[in-house]
């Protein structure tokens, strides 16, 4: 949190980290498939409600949209539900971090230095000299390029967690919500990524497809910065769309928590640490945000032209 | 009619269930707000002693009316019986509302509190960002009113067994009875006297020699 604080100065009532987004709603049509892996309800044949928040990742709210940031999508399936399933996904590969400590040093090794107006190089060379697992996931990352826009990017859970089904069988899965439509191509301004989203959902309803991974022995269950090879098996477990988006506001998901960890019974976390560092800070940025004052986000969907 | 001594075994292990169970939740509510790595695991262990602890302490509460209460020693005096009276009822005003807080703040958040691993509870209050927060800040609140209390109460009750050795301590004890430690000198262990008399036998020859 304060690290958040010092590198990218205080923003109140907004998240710590991907602060600059927009509130979506939509549906889940599930096939049924994933329940040969899990129980969860959201997994059985059926409809299930979605909220959701488009963002990207950085601690300031009125950030110009950069190709090079993160863009998340997070999602509750059957949010206030028992029922409920919680994710914030990436468009990346794998995740930079392997632990807490990882990412907190690449957090104040990114720190713009207000001289140069640019990250010390210095600091983010030293930094991958002592995480060398960071600069092989890098390696990863520049090997997929980010897409035009949120539409056609790829949106992955990147933690492992385990699937259990009816018999009590427990598999490591990976997920990911492959897009089933091209992006308007980015405009221009702070808001060139956003703008050409709200623009591309007025017209027509978003889809991803949920693809679920399942590992095999020997797979890493608790790096998030390993990629699984690529002929694992896939099971395509249903389609999510989203229809309606809008600015964020009380009562959507500019007031919920993407804890990685609410999930339904038949989803468990692994214990890759990340997940549990997530949740925790998460909480804390939760709590501070909702005590403070609320100002305009910088994504406002009415204004955004036709 | 004179009142027992202790209370009934039934109070003494719902009471010394509760300070077992109270004084881990409250243990690992502090650690966990602090931790990275356990806080997940720490969340879910402190939130199941919460409700077990709501559980409980709803017997106690009904429990209470059920027997007599043992009589206090003659070293509490009327202020402190008020004072007495007083903090068990803030004691179990605050046992009663901190997991129900604690529950109500989770329900605000919009998801479910999940006991015993996968035991999701009822949600008992909306979705609401700044009512969690208000609950948020009343459970930390709470917490540290309930260490306060239970301080009071722990301290009150040795500085009357230890210092005034008035066997305060007994009446909740479990195991082998205890007796004032001035009854031992003052009576007679050849012919002991039922319990009530104990009592008001040791009080009446303490009165003034016991301290000299």
């Amino acid at each position: 949190m304060e690290g958040f604080r010092s590198v990218f100065g205080f923003h109140p009532g907004f998240r710590r980290n991907h602060a600059k987004g927009v509130a979506v709603t939509g549906y889940f049509v599930s096939n049924g498939n994933g329940r040969e892996l899990s129980k969860a309800a959201v997994l059985a044949p059926g409809r299930t409600p979605v909220i959701g928040r488009f963002s990207l990742s950085g601690g300031h709210p009125g950030m110009a949209d950069v190709p090079g940031a993160a863009r998340s999508l997070a999602l509750a399936f059957a949010f206030g539900e028992a029922t409920q399933w919680r994710t914030a996904m990436l468009n990346l590969p794998v995740f930079p971090d392997s632990s807490p400590q990882g990412f907190y040093d690449r957090l104040l090794a990114s720190k713009v230095d207000p001289a140069t107006g640019k990250p010390d190089p210095t600091a983010m060379s030293a930094f991958l000299t002592a995480h060398p697992e960071t600069a092989a996931a890098m390696a990863v990352i520049k090997q997929h390029p980010p897409t035009p826009g949120f539409a056609d990017s790829t949106f992955r859970g990147l933690n492992t967690f385990f699937f259990v089904n009816e018999a009590g069988v427990r598999t490591p899965v990976r997920w990911a919500f492959v897009p089933m439509q091209p992006a308007l191509p980015a405009g221009i301004g702070t808001n060139a990524l956003f703008d050409p989203l709200v623009r591309q959902m007025r017209r027509s309803p978003l889809r991803w497809r949920l693809m679920l991974t399942v590992g095999s022995a020997g797979d890493p269950l608790l790096d998030a910065t390993l990629p699984w090879p690529a002929d694992r098996r896939t099971i395509d477990a249903g389609l999510l769309t989203l229809t309606n988006i809008e600015t964020e506001g009380p009562g959507n998901a500019r007031d919920v928590n993407f804890d990685p960890l609410v999930l339904p019974d038949g989803i468990e976390p692994s214990d890759d640490p990340l997940l549990s560092a997530r949740s925790a800070v998460y909480a804390a940025s939760y709590r501070a945000r909702t005590g403070e004052p609320k100002s305009p986000s910088a994504v406002q969907v009415d204004e955004v032209a036709p | 009619m004179t009142a027992p001594v202790r209370y009934p075994v039934r109070t003494r292990i719902l009471h010394w269930l509760t300070a077992v169970l109270v004084f881990s939740t409250l243990f690992i509510g502090f650690v966990m707000v602090t931790s990275l790595g356990s806080y997940a695991s720490l969340r879910g262990v402190h939130m199941t002693l919460g409700v077990v602890v709501l559980a409980i302490v709803a017997v106690r509460a009904a429990n209470r009316f059920t027997h007599r209460v043992p009589k206090l020693p003659d070293t509490v005096g009327w202020v402190e019986h008020k004072l007495v009276v007083g903090s068990e009822l803030t004691l179990y005003a605050l046992l009663l509302a901190q997991p129900l807080v604690g529950w109500a703040m989770v329900s605000a958040s919009g998801r479910p509190a999940v006991v015993f691993g996968s035991l999701a509870l009822p949600r008992i209050a909306p979705f609401d960002s700044d009512l969690y927060f208000v609950l948020r800040q009343t459970h930390t609140l709470l917490a540290y009113a309930l260490v306060a209390v239970i301080a009071a109460h722990v301290s009150a009750v040795l500085l009357h067994t230890l210092t005034l050795r008035d066997g305060m301590l007994s009446r909740m004890t479990v195991g082998l009875r205890r007796r004032p430690p001035h009854w031992r000198q003052t009576v007679s262990a050849a012919d002991p006297p039922p319990d009530s008399a104990n009592f008001a036998l040791a009080r009446a020859r303490c009165h003034a020699p016991c301290n000299t």
